[in-house]
């Protein structure tokens, strides 16, 4: 079922029985077999396999842009496909890969608009074809002081930026997401101001390291992750990477984003990791990884300087005190 | 409500309520062990051992009230234990945020504590925890007295309120209050029915009172 939902890809994307479908069956028949579950832990086991069904590959080539491949271990797909936040579909870091199914992410269209000379709305197709896949292995780095290495796959958001030529007045980049109440049941609920939209600095946008993201783990996106497209911003906490994008705005003032919106004093408009910069209720001088070696015992780790990429973003902040603008 | 009392009063119930009460310990313990725990287990362990917490307490202060809306009165044999549940969740809880979140390292500890308004009013709720679970037995409600004992033990309705101040300010950060308004109704309408409880003695103990004046 989730592969006829894909079969109008391009010709990049291959489909194929994943390995943890087939997988996913056997265990799920095993388990019935034995007679172990009752029918309605059977449905939960199906539900399960539904998460953790794989999409399709998608074939990249490892990326050349400068610290764009950590050498650190990759979080297992696993983890990183069902403890993230997505509010969306709810506020528990489980609820994402329990509730996304019911994303459609196709048809998909994003909206290019605003300070450009060329205005366009793309289709998901047409956008998977704008530039060549790159596979870049990520830190991620969530507010909430965990993290992950994940390898995605996109291209620098900079080369969709230079296609639709902005203008001299886009200084800001305004990322505005899907908000369906029949696809999200977590618009039900209040907690953030729907739809959830992020921004970033023009300059901060045309950073090669600032990806649009089709897919991870040598796949297209799960719909709990973000698909079909999204923003990775690996030396920024985790939430300014907004998930299923349908509008990029151009604009030359500074965003309302929705974190700010929903609670000013903790949440900034940079929002860039900074282990000296405490969040008003927590340290963010270290981090737990998850998957790490040691298990619950594993020392929690030190954050690092813009999660490891200052060599590289450094210079985008030069003379600014980030303390004031965090 | 003789059958239920009748059940209430066999030897049988205390290590019931005592096996029951520890399940979600024995559940937590055999997920750390065997990685049935997702994937940040210390984070569940944290999550999981500080809900049973606040449910044990929600469970000790319904003792009373049920007791007088059902006439279970065999109820009361049983509270101390919820009492005392409560207590041992809240230790094993505070040992995981040492332990699991900052390593044992006393140092890391004491400065995180007033950087986190909501862990020092978690510890705060565990300190004046402990003298409750000091004088549980019953040589220390004779050594008191029982009215002693009683304003002591008074202070239960202050570390409720401590503990939902504690998981009001760690869900804030989450914008999501949904879970925490249960557990703000469930010790809203317990300490309510104890105002109301308390009105009325004062509404019949006045007049008698105004006489003896």
């Amino acid at each position: 079922m989730h592969l006829m939902r894909h079969r109008a890809l391009p010709a990049i994307v291959a489909e194929i029985t994943p390995r943890e479908v087939y997988e996913g069956r056997r265990e799920w028949m095993r388990r019935l077999a034995a007679g172990a579950l009752g029918a309605g832990l059977a449905a939960w086991a199906a539900r399960d396999a539904r998460a953790q069904a794989r999409v399709a590959a998608l074939s990249a080539v490892r990326s050349a842009v400068a610290g764009a491949v950590t050498v650190e271990k990759p979080t297992s797909r696993n983890d990183a496909t069902t403890y993230n936040n997505f509010y969306e579909f709810g506020t528990d870091k489980s609820d994402p890969s329990r509730h996304a199914h019911t994303l459609k992410t196709r048809p998909w269209t994003v909206a290019v608009e605003g300070e450009v000379k060329k205005p366009r709305l793309f289709d998901i197709d047409a956008l998977l074809k704008l530039a060549p896949m790159e596979e870049r292995i990520y830190r991620l780095r969530c507010v909430e002081g965990w993290s992950m290495v994940i390898p995605w796959i996109g291209w620098s958001l900079a080369e969709l930026i230079r296609s639709v030529e902005p203008t001299a007045n886009a200084k800001f980049v305004e990322f505005v997401t899907l908000a369906d109440p029949a696809q999200m049941p977590g618009l039900r609920s209040s907690v953030l101001d729907w739809p959830y939209t992020e921004a970033l600095r023009i300059d901060e946008a045309m950073h090669p390291l600032a990806l649009l993201a089709f897919g991870m783990y040598g796949e297209l996106l799960p719909p709990q992750n973000g698909a079909p497209v999204r923003l990775v911003v690996p030396w920024k906490y985790g939430f300014k990477s907004a998930k299923a994008i349908v509008k990029i705005r151009f604009v030359d003032r500074q965003p309302q984003t929705a974190w700010v919106k929903a609670a000013a004093q903790e949440y900034g408009f940079y929002s860039n990791v900074n282990p000296g910069v405490d969040h008003p209720r927590w340290s963010q001088a270290t981090e737990r990884r998850i998957g790490e070696e040691g298990g619950i015992f594993a020392k929690k780790r030190t954050t690092l300087m813009f999660n490891g990429y200052e060599a590289q973003v450094g210079q985008l902040y030069a003379g600014m005190d980030l303390a004031k603008h965090f | 409500m003789v059958v239920v009392n009748r059940f209430l009063l066999h030897p049988a119930a205390k290590p019931v309520l005592f096996a029951l009460a520890l399940l979600p310990f024995a559940q937590l313990l055999h997920g750390a062990i065997f990685d049935g725990l997702g994937p940040n287990p210390a984070e569940a362990l944290l999550r999981g051992t500080g809900d049973w917490v606040l449910r044990m307490l929600c469970l000790t202060l319904a003792v009373t009230p049920l007791r007088e809306w059902t006439g279970w009165s065999a109820l009361a044999r049983l509270r101390r234990m919820l009492g005392l549940f409560t207590y041992f969740y809240a230790v094993i809880h505070f040992l995981c945020y040492a332990w699991l979140d900052m390593g044992f390292v006393p140092g890391d500890i004491v400065r995180d504590i007033p950087k986190r308004p909501f862990i020092l009013v978690g510890t705060l709720a565990l300190l004046m925890m402990t003298p409750l679970a000091a004088t549980s037995f019953n040589r220390a409600i004779r050594a008191l007295g029982a009215a002693r004992w009683k304003a002591l033990h008074r202070s239960v309705y202050a570390i409720a309120l401590l503990g939902l101040l504690h998981y009001f300010w760690m869900r804030s950060a989450k914008n999501d209050f949904a879970e925490w308004s249960v557990y703000a109704a469930a010790v809203a309408l317990l300490l309510g029915w104890r105002v109301c409880a308390a009105l009325r003695r004062d509404g019949r103990a006045g007049p008698t009172q105004g006489q003896a004046a």
